[in-house]
């Protein structure tokens, strides 16, 4: 009886622990949809801004921080996965590799304002980018490629050894073992790494502060190396800048929103490929 | 090479697995075709001693084999021997099934298209042959596009053996291969075995004495690390020469 009682205490208290996270969860949607809706027109998604940025859309701010996550993704993930790749099926196991795993985990901690300016002096400075969607992408991408690294490596060591066996056994060289056994069954793992990944680059400012971001730019980018509006730098600059905060709040609340959607939006893609992935392959 | 070809013959082969001995001294003349049990108890070298037969021996880092091992007048643990090849001559079967994360049709076909087969009407074809001999076919056939890992652990491991066919061995190793499967299972891939070894040298590694009784031609016992006795199944299951292989055959210990 003592045993039922301490069993339904614990159920109901990580029940509610469940519940609060929740709560966190859906309030952040509701505010960002509450304020952000009203802000919200055709107008708002597909015009430039005008008048000091307190009327028209926010359409080059979109379209900004989707090419700079996109190019961020595009840097990041082959070179994270192969970097996981080398480290958890070819690389010796053993001191030096404990090493390089403790220097990944270390980057991921970095705070993301000194990416920045290792950003600005690499790519926008040493490099000569200049202040552009290439050096904010790469920036970015530096920014996520910790994560994509760690995801990759649980997602490679959580396949059976079994089949690398089986595959081997077969006359399967180490490579081909890789590619057509290894890399696939981790693939949803390491997609799921992809999907944080996205989130984490679309909604970072302090990287793209000094490396791609602008608070005004006349219509749309035209290449790699022209400086970009970004959805959260815009929310940071109508937030703490500019003649008209009623106005420019409301434009706030509503990149945010847009920001989420749009965040929800590349996600989701990465998440098909994933389901596709697990329904062919897995039980 | 024939079938009465694909003996294999060990000798004088000792292994390490760093400083421990765990092979000492095998001699052993495995006959090409029919089906040798290698028996004994757990620790005795006899998984061992199966995966030199293919080097996967080669996986475990620090190990080390000296003396020579014969198939098709060639020595096997020569360091320069492709094991790619020699692989898709020896093919094996595992303790436990380990289907690829695929389709049925993939995991047969993986063989052929890592061996640099593009044709896409033979892979069809040898799919089918395979799965036939494995007799699995009539199973599976409506669900060939299917994920391998929804089919029972019988048919899975049914699946493995014809994963192995597909690429036409010479030798085919079972590594306990039915230690985690139910005794119906079990008699479906002994009586696999025995239609196959007209066609195939099989060597199994079994801890299952009646298995070994019952589907084997020739047994070899193995005990801490050393061959006791080898000869035809018939003959060491009722008067085995050596007072240990009684014993254990009579259950003394193991």
């Amino acid at each position: 009886m003592k045993n039922k009682i301490i069993q339904n205490t614990a159920f109901t208290l990580i029940a509610l622990t469940m519940l609060a996270t929740l709560f966190f969860l859906a309030s952040i949607i509701y505010f960002a949809a509450a304020r952000g809706l009203p802000a919200l027109s055709w107008e708002f998604i597909t015009e430039v801004p005008r008048n000091g940025m307190t009327e028209g859309g926010v359409a080059p701010a979109i379209a900004g921080t989707f090419y700079l996550t996109m190019g961020a993704v595009l840097f990041a993930f082959p070179l994270g996965v192969a970097c996981a790749v080398y480290l958890q099926e070819y690389s010796p196991k053993g001191y030096i590799v404990n090493i390089i795993r403790m220097g990944i985990n270390n980057l991921a901690g970095v705070p993301s304002v000194v990416f920045g300016l290792f950003g600005l002096a690499v790519f926008v400075k040493f490099f000569g980018f200049g202040v552009s969607i290439l050096s904010g992408s790469l920036t970015l991408g530096i920014l996520i490629l910790p994560g994509i690294i760690s995801a990759s490596q649980e997602a490679l060591m959580a396949v059976p050894l079994s089949f690398r066996e089986a595959s081997l056994a077969m006359g399967a060289t180490q490579w081909q073992t890789i590619r057509g056994i290894t890399l696939p069954a981790a693939l949803p793992g390491i997609l799921t790494g992809l999907i944080i990944s996205i989130g984490r680059a679309a909604g970072e400012t302090a990287p793209i502060l000094f490396t791609a971001a602008t608070l005004y730019r006349k219509g749309y980018p035209t290449s790699i190396f022209s400086e970009v509006m970004a959805l959260p730098y815009h929310i940071y600059a109508l937030m703490s800048e500019g003649v008209n905060p009623q106005k420019q709040t409301a434009i706030a609340y509503g990149c945010a929103l847009i920001l989420i959607v749009l965040v929800g939006l590349m996600s989701s893609l990465a998440i098909i490929i994933r389901n596709k992935y697990r329904s062919v392959y897995g039980h | 090479m024939d079938t009465k070809e694909a003996g294999i013959k060990v000798s004088d082969l000792n292994f390490y697995y760093d400083k421990f001995r765990a092979l000492k001294n095998i001699n052993l003349d495995i006959p090409g075709g029919g089906i040798t049990a290698l028996i004994g108890p757990s620790g005795c070298g006899k998984s061992t001693l199966i995966r030199l037969f293919n080097r996967m021996s080669d996986l475990v880092p620090k190990t080390r084999a000296e003396g020579k091992i014969i198939l098709d007048g060639q020595n096997i643990l020569e360091p320069s021997l492709d094991v790619v090849k020699l692989r898709r001559k020896v093919g094996m079967v595992f303790q436990k099934p380990n289907p690829f994360p695929k389709t049925i049709y993939q995991n047969i076909a993986y063989g052929l298209e890592i061996g640099g087969n593009k044709d896409k009407g033979f892979i069809r074809h040898k799919v089918e042959d395979s799965l036939k001999k494995a007799a699995l076919w009539d199973d599976v056939k409506d669900r060939l596009h299917q994920s391998a890992l929804g089919m029972s652990g019988g048919q899975q491991q049914r699946l493995c053996i014809a994963r192995a066919l597909a690429v036409d061995p010479k030798v085919i190793l079972f590594d306990e291969p039915c230690a985690s499967l139910d005794p119906i299972s079990t008699a479906r891939i002994e009586e696999l075995m025995l239609g196959l070894k007209r066609n195939y040298t099989i060597i199994i590694v079994t801890h299952n004495m009646q298995q070994a009784a019952r589907t084997s031609d020739y047994t070899a016992f193995m005990y801490l690390g050393e061959l006791i006795e080898f000869g035809k199944t018939d003959r060491i299951f009722t008067v085995p020469r050596e007072k240990k292989t009684e014993e254990y055959l009579s259950g003394r210990f193991g």
